[in-house]
């Protein structure tokens, strides 16, 4: 990042107080003058989109527990509560929990454009890893949201959830007690969930500072791959080009969101979820909300249940080790047909994971489930290491500029941009 | 071109490879799966048929209740269903809400009057009876759910308050995803009023225990509900015919909105939001477009 030195406050006062603290320089620096790559696409508007969304649940979050009881006798009425009698808290609450779900929408779109344009390679590990501890904080929270309201479906599926860790050879069982608080999922159960539902989204809100901070060392990727060389040429600043571009993927974005809150609010939950819990009645089908089913089909393709929570967990571990695992010096997949071939087959396996999640663990769907597990591996431990050693990339532009512009980068200084040093590596 | 069109199809083969390998490993072992509480064969018994999709006046963007239906519907429950089944979220105040069966104040608080509410203790300690006000949650014929099943053959009648969201059936691929665009959110409603309609004779080799009855469209067929309605029990006075299908749809149409008192305010307010969210993203995207044009044309100069 260029030093905040461009960055001098118009009034008296504020540049006594820059002087003291310079965070409005900080800010400027960060979403004003930063220099963004002249050619993201809208692939790139999820991070803005996901900031957004964070806010969203935080702000929601906080209203909805404003009227919420997190007593087992009590809490699935509470929500009925919140639907019926509060002001608008039909609208907090299905906006809380439609934004759950748009949450791990944009999120996985966020991977993906991640793992499509090689945005995990050098020197962007960090950057990534911090990604994958958000994911990580993002399923936790969720999961543990979803089991406030106290329906059939948060009742079985924290205690199939939590009942994993009973798969942990000798101490398994004494793990699940402390974690529930007693002999089975009950009051303190719910209570201790409430707890920590509120605290980790703040936690998340620390690890995405670092997100940002590690984003705004080492430069954004974009879609060719190819590092900034000429900040002039390369890059408009972030204020107003891509503060424009994030706006339109923004409101793009609220409309979807908007359609599920207004008119299809109950249709990515569960029906059973109106029912409230019953310890002594097993649904037909536990099934988790939709973002975990890819996961959830990994975690029963296993006919062990310590090796399916390996499974599970490493599943998501594995992203971590992306920028070891895929060989290829070249980044962006634009210039890699084979690569993208297969992260291609990569989505549909996980989408068809997502789908086995969703039907009971017998006959060809487990046979199917087995299948695309070992294909999900397989993609990260065979496939990317062996591709990027033998793949013969397309030719790669000199720069961004001469990849974007007809006459190979003779564009003029963009946005009057004052001088500042190219922060980004070359 | 030609070298990605022949890498793609190793690609695809190599895929094909992984896969085949897999499933040789696989074939060894076929152990039950993971041991889930989710039951496998529940579902030969649940070869359901599926409940026939109806059209409601509350469906899509602009759907409203008809008040008339809601109106009649609150009668049916009244009279029938809430001999065995509670509504225990729901107040005779919220009656006269409008966007929900919008009778007067002066007819909600004669109906909660018509009630006899249990309240106290009193100064003496006592528990008593006394007419309702519109402020009572509606009370429920049984005392505890014990009672309930004592009095039903040992089946409970789950409660009314949000029973609309709490059944549906399954739509299966692609219809779910057609769904989003169709914003099909009836299933419960469909499921229920044809629940109502599903009473059949019950067919050659089933046998249903004491206090069961046959119901095509109830999950494993047996449930514990007795018919509820028959042709002509519920008196209606505005001309809507007093058939088992009326009613049904009528108490069908106020569970849905018992369900989600707010649903009218719902849509109404959404139509709102995405008029101005349209517009809003409209007017960004030509901002956008005037902004970026500066680069563009630099980057033709
Ligand atoms: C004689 C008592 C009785 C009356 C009257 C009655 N029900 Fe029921 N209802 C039950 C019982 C008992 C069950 C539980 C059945 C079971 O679980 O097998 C039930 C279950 C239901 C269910 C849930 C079925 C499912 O999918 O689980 C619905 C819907 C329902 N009743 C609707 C109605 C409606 C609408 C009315 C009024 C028209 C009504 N009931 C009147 C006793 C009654
Ligand atoms: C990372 C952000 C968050 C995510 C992903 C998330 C997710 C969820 C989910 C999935 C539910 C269940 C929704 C339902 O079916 O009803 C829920 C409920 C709830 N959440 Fe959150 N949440 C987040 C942040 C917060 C915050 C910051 C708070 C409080 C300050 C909060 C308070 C609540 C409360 C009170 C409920 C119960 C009400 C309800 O179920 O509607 N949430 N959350």
């Amino acid at each position: 990042m260029s030093s905040n030195a461009t960055y001098i406050p118009k009034s008296a006062l504020g540049r006594w107080f820059e002087s003291r603290l310079p965070v409005m320089g900080l800010i400027h620096s960060s979403f004003i003058d930063y220099p963004t790559p002249r050619n993201l696409n809208y692939w790139w508007t999820f991070g803005g989109i996901l900031s957004f969304m964070l806010g969203a649940q935080i702000l929601t979050g906080i209203v909805l527990a404003m009227h919420y009881t997190p007593e087992t006798s009590l809490a699935f009425g509470s929500i009925e509560h919140i639907m019926r009698d509060v002001n608008y808290g039909w609208l907090i609450r299905f906006l809380h929990s439609n934004g759950a779900s748009m949450f791990f929408i944009a999120v996985y779109i966020h991977i993906f454009r991640g793992m499509y344009y090689g945005s995990y390679k050098s020197p962007r590990e960090v950057l990534w890893i911090l990604g994958v501890i958000i994911l990580l904080l993002m399923m936790a929270t969720a999961f543990m949201g979803y089991v406030l309201p106290w329906g059939q479906m948060s009742f079985w599926g924290a205690k199939v959830i939590t009942s994993l860790f009973g798969a942990i050879p000798a101490i398994g069982q004494a793990i699940t007690t402390w974690l529930w608080g007693g002999y089975s999922v009950d009051d303190p159960t719910l209570n201790r969930f409430f707890s920590l539902h509120y605290l980790l989204p703040f936690m998340i809100a620390g690890v995405v500072v670092l997100h940002v901070w590690a984003l705004h060392v080492v430069g954004q990727n974009n879609p060719t791959g190819i590092e900034v060389k000429n900040i002039d040429k390369d890059t408009v600043r972030f204020t107003p080009y891509a503060t424009a571009k994030d706006a339109v993927g923004l409101a793009c974005f609220l409309i979807f969101y908007m359609w599920f809150v207004f008119y299809i609010p109950d249709f990515l939950g569960h029906a059973d979820n109106y029912v409230e819990a019953n310890p002594l009645q097993t649904p037909p089908h536990i099934v988790p909300e939709w973002y975990f089913l890819p996961f959830y089909a990994i975690l029963r393709a296993i006919p062990s249940k310590l090796l399916g929570v390996v499974a599970l967990f490493g599943s998501i571990a594995v992203l971590a080790f992306l920028p070891w695992l895929d060989t290829s010096l070249v980044r962006s997949g634009r210039f890699r047909p084979v690569f993208r071939v297969f992260f291609w087959v990569f989505v549909a396996v996980a989408v068809g994971l997502g789908y086995l999640g969703s039907k009971p663990p017998e006959g060809g769907y487990v046979i199917a489930a087995r299948l695309l597990t070992v294909y999900y591996f397989a993609h990260f431990f065979i496939i990317l290491p062996i591709v990027g050693w033998l793949e013969t990339p397309l030719p790669i532009p000199a720069s961004i500029a001469e990849a974007v512009l007809p006459q190979g980068g003779s564009a003029a200084t963009i946005g009057g941009r004052a001088a500042a040093e190219p922060s980004t590596k070359g | 071109m030609d070298s990605m069109r022949k890498w793609g199809l190793g690609a695809a083969l190599a895929a094909v490879g992984v896969l085949s390998v897999a499933s040789i490993a696989f074939a060894q072992n076929e152990k039950p799966p993971a041991p889930q509480p989710a039951t496998a064969s529940q579902k030969a018994e649940e070869e359901n048929p599926e409940p026939p999709r109806q059209s409601w006046s509350f469906a899509g963007p602009l759907g409203v209740f008809d008040q008339g239906q809601l109106q009649r519907g609150y009668k049916v429950y009244r009279e029938v269903c809430s001999n065995c089944h509670s509504m225990q979220m729901l107040s005779f105040r919220n009656l006269a809400d409008p966007g929900g069966p919008h009778f007067s104040e002066a007819q909600v608080k004669a109906l909660a009057a018509s009630f006899q509410i249990k309240d106290g203790p009193n100064d003496a300690g006592e528990m008593f009876d006394r007419p309702g006000r519109p402020s009572d949650k509606f009370p429920w014929n049984f005392a505890n759910a014990q009672a309930a099943r004592a009095a039903l053959g040992g089946a409970l009648p789950p409660d009314m308050s949000v029973l609309a969201k709490a059944r549906t059936y399954e739509r299966g691929v692609p219809w779910f995803i057609f769904d989003i665009f169709t914003q099909y959110q009836e299933e419960g409603v469909d499921y229920i009023s044809a629940l109502l309609n599903g009473y059949t004779q019950t067919p050659a080799g089933v046998t249903l225990a004491p206090g069961q009855y046959y119901n095509v469209y109830f999950p494993g067929h047996k449930i514990g509900m007795p018919p509820p309605l028959s042709d002509g029990q519920v008196a209606y006075t505005d001309g809507a015919p007093a058939t088992v299908q009326q009613y049904s749809r009528d108490v069908s149409a106020f569970l849905m909105w018992a369900a989600e008192p707010k649903f009218e305010e719902r849509k109404a307010l959404g139509l709102r939001v995405m008029i101005f969210l349209v517009v809003f993203a409209v007017l960004l995207y030509f901002t956008k477009r005037r902004i970026w044009a500066r680069v563009h044309e630099d980057a033709h100069a």
